[in-house]
């Protein structure tokens, strides 16, 4: 076969753009902005990762922190446990609000327009503001002071709306043609939901709770004031603790731990690339499945 | 005397062979019909002569297609040939924008800066196009306002607002009623007498009815190209006479 | 009779996202309203002194700085953001398409301790050489600002621009429009709608947005007077001094949240209003 003769040449595009310069012109700014865009991204982990990991020694990995090893090892520890603690409330409930949008809620249904429009707020909402309310609510009004459950329940609210999103399109990109086959079959309405849509929805949904993930790891201003900055790891989820973000931002406050700093923002950055790497996997995974 | 002429033009998308060896010569000044059942080439042929199928990912093409004597695919700008041969869609796609811009939006794009000359310009292309009458009052108008019929007219208006010589209709009736359609087609024939036209049509009466030569494909393959009162009358192959006799398509 | 009580269940969980929405108007309100009261709603909007000492409680300073900031933010970050969508959605070969997605998929998920950690090291020593002074301030905060809501610019602008029908750039191109041009001038038009939602969405990212703005933003409580003058915003008023405020004090920083919330509750509906005439 002959080579293809439809494709156009770079010196027929440079004529091309010779003769009208301001289509050039728009070129370059869209070529410019993605390159500057990206290019900030990766001077951001170059620059971080390059100073920090010098930084990273064992020391900062003890059990306990005092002011000499700067530990960062309890907030990891405080991290996993809030990320727990807040993915049991978050998960359950953001999937059930979800199965009853794309499930059992009719068209026409009066309340889907007020959920929808909650659910936005919530996501709109700035963490310093979570942060407040969940300070009012637990620590003054429940009386519990700085708590490590006060802070998991605020940013269980903060990530609901992302679940709930999630995983609605998750359900509702489940083919029609498995509730009928099911329905068909004589299973009812709650059967199918659990046996056949949600196994099918796993996937779409595990990479939103992962993305959620990464919210609470990066989180700051919604855990400073309900749980406190607490250096160790309590002994109850009623007590104070801080996880790796709160102690980075602790770091930074007292003014003499930049190093320490650099190598926490390392961990920080790592921690954030593999999550979003791996809720990108799994997505991806949902989208060769369809 | 041929405007455009095909000689030994294949088109693969990827796998897939969608034009085989088609050679054609496509008179001045006439109405050109490609007829045929869906997924012929038609459309694809047609989208080769003003290059839009360079869009499509994977589409390969090879052989010649000459303008004028002028080779489109090698050494033509390709934004000079699409303005020289201009194409109607077979949905009407009228900018989101008034009427005036619509009509307007080539030949500013293309540097007329005057705003008596584009004027001048707007009243013509749709003037030629038979919708000045319709819409003169309302230019300033929303043009997804209009009717579908009304539409594609103004698409036409939009084509020819950049002075092509020749005029691709991608079945440019088939979203339209039976009363648009024969303006449309009222339209073309006046045109011709200006514009080369070549049209895809699914509707057999239509080629029939307007067109000067018409061009039977099947399976991406030329079978039969005439006088379109030759081919209609007395085809020469097998397969055209079942085609036009209804026996399948 | 498990059908219909899992039903209940269910339709619960959906009414914890408004339980929560009332909950957090009602603490806000509650503890913050009665501050602003105390201090006069003319005094703690538009008085010019922030001296806790002295009870002198005028947030203005602070609702300029965040508006001075924000609109820097948006100055910045808008343009890039939409051009870097046109790039994605019309200019990207597919194999660079999948390596940049993630990339700017990324952007959004670095904490902001981590980019105001970014702008402290990197960014305010930049200032400083460029400019002199401190390095701190509305143009450093602007910028920082400004790449933290690009991912957010761009992802609802790409959404929106990958939703107009193809038959406009089509109509374009066989005008023998160049592709730039079809792109700029029929495509992004007919999705101006979007691209304004993702920038209203972008405002209330850059308004809330607290940790990465105290690192660089100087954090004075008084009216900014140049590009490079400190600046405080609603946010860094909060959290520099909750940890110590007590009585009044405290009321009016949560009187600043009120103040704040009501900001990004008008911003979240003119989003969502937009969002929905747009289908």
């Amino acid at each position: 076969m002959m080579e293809a003769m439809n494709h156009i040449t770079w010196r027929e595009k440079i004529k091309g753009y010779k003769k009208d310069p301001f289509s050039a012109l728009l070129l370059t700014l869209v070529v410019l902005s993605a390159i500057i865009t990206v290019g900030v991204l990766i001077s951001l982990i170059v620059y971080i990762i390059i100073k920090g990991v010098p930084n990273i020694t064992p020391e900062l990995f003890e059990w306990k922190y005092n002011t000499e090893n700067v530990s960062m090892m309890p907030a990891i520890i405080n991290t996993i446990i809030i990320t727990a603690l807040s993915l049991i409330f978050a998960v359950p409930i953001g999937i059930f609000s979800a199965i009853y949008l794309a499930e059992y809620a009719k068209k026409g249904n009066r309340l889907i327009p007020v959920v929808r429009l909650t659910t936005e707020t919530l996501a709109g909402i700035p963490s310093i503001v979570f942060g407040l309310f969940g300070y009012l609510l637990f620590n003054i009004h429940f009386g519990w002071g700085y708590s490590m459950l006060g802070g998991a329940l605020t940013l269980s609210i903060m990530i609901l709306p992302l679940i709930m999103r999630t995983t609605e399109e998750a359900l509702l990109s489940v083919s029609d043609a498995y509730r009928e086959g099911s329905f068909g079959l004589g299973a009812g309405k709650l059967r199918t939901v659990f046996r056949i849509v949600l196994p099918s929805a796993v996937p779409g949904i595990l990479s939103g709770v992962i993305l959620a993930i990464g919210r609470i790891v990066g989180e700051t201003a919604a855990l400073l004031y309900p749980a406190g900055t607490a250096t160790v790891v309590p002994s109850s989820v009623m007590q104070s603790g801080r996880t790796l973000a709160v102690h980075m931002y602790a770091l930074l406050n007292e003014g003499f731990y930049i190093d320490q700093a650099y190598a926490t923002a390392v961990v920080l950055l790592v921690l954030v690339i593999g999550i979003n790497a791996l809720s990108a996997f799994i997505a991806k995974k949902v989208g060769v499945k369809e | 005397m041929s405007k455009i002429s095909i000689s030994d033009l294949e088109l693969h998308y990827s796998n897939f062979n969608a034009l085989k060896n088609v050679n054609l010569e496509i008179p001045e000044k006439e109405i050109t019909a490609y007829i045929g059942p869906s997924g012929c080439g038609k459309s694809t042929l047609l989208k080769s002569l003003n290059r839009m199928n360079d869009l499509i990912e994977g589409c390969k093409i090879t052989g010649t297609v000459l303008l004028d004597g002028e080779d489109i695919y090698r050494g033509m700008d390709i934004n000079l040939l699409r303005k020289r041969v201009g194409m109607v869609f077979q949905k009407p796609n009228p900018f989101p924008m008034t009427i005036y811009d619509n009509v307007a939006f080539g030949p500013r794009t293309h540097g007329v800066r005057s705003k008596v000359k584009l004027d001048e310009m707007v009243e013509k292309a749709l003037r030629d196009a038979a919708i000045w009458d319709e819409v003169k009052d309302r230019l300033k108008k929303n043009a997804l306002g209009m009717s579908g019929g009304q539409q594609q007219r103004l698409c036409i208006a939009r084509a020819l607002a950049v002075q092509p010589e020749v005029l691709l209709m991608d079945e440019p009736t088939s979203a339209l009623d039976p009363i648009s359609t024969s303006r449309i087609e009222d339209l073309a024939l006046e045109l011709k007498k200006e514009y080369t036209i070549v049209m895809v049509t699914h509707n057999m009466q239509q080629a029939a009815r307007i067109s000067d030569n018409t061009a039977f494909f099947l399976l991406g393959e030329v079978v039969e190209f005439d006088k379109t009162e030759e081919l209609f009358s007395m085809p020469k192959d097998k397969r055209t006479e079942d085609y036009i006799t209804g026996r399948f398509g | 009779m498990k059908e219909k009580a899992m039903q209940w269940v269910f339709l619960a969980a959906a009414c914890i996202s408004i339980l929560a929405v009332a909950l957090i108007c009602f603490f806000l309100f509650a503890n913050g309203v009665p501050a602003i009261q105390k201090i006069g709603i003319f005094q703690f909007l538009v008085g010019t002194k922030w001296k806790p000492s002295n009870e002198l409680f005028g947030i203005f300073p602070m609702i300029v700085g965040s508006i001075y900031v924000t609109a820097g933010a948006i100055i910045i970050g808008v343009p890039m953001g939409i051009l870097c969508a046109t790039f994605l959605s019309h200019f990207c070969p597919g194999k660079l398409y999948k390596m940049i997605k993630p990339a700017i998929e990324l952007l959004a998920g670095i904490p902001s301790i981590v980019y105001g950690f970014f702008g402290l090291v990197v960014l305010v020593p930049l200032m400083q050489n460029l400019f002199g002074g401190s390095g701190k301030g509305i143009l450093t905060a602007s910028v920082l600002l400004g790449v933290m809501i690009l991912p957010t610019v761009i992802g609802v602008s790409e959404a929106a621009i990958r939703a107009v029908p193809d038959s406009y750039y089509e109509g374009a191109l066989a005008l023998g429009i160049s592709h730039e041009r079809s792109v700029f001038f029929t495509v992004l038009p007919a999705a101006k709608q979007g691209v304004f939602a993702g920038v209203i969405l972008g405002i209330g990212r850059a308004i809330g947005e607290t940790m990465a703005v105290i690192m660089v933003a100087g954090n004075q409580a008084i009216l900014p007077t140049g590009l490079f003058s400190g600046v405080r915003t609603l946010t860094a008023n909060i959290v520099m001094e909750m940890g110590y405020a007590t009585d009044l004090h405290r009321e009016a920083l949560l009187g600043t949240a009120v103040v704040l919330f009501v900001f990004i509750l008008i911003i979240n509906l003119s989003f969502s209003f937009l969002k929905r005439r747009d289908i």
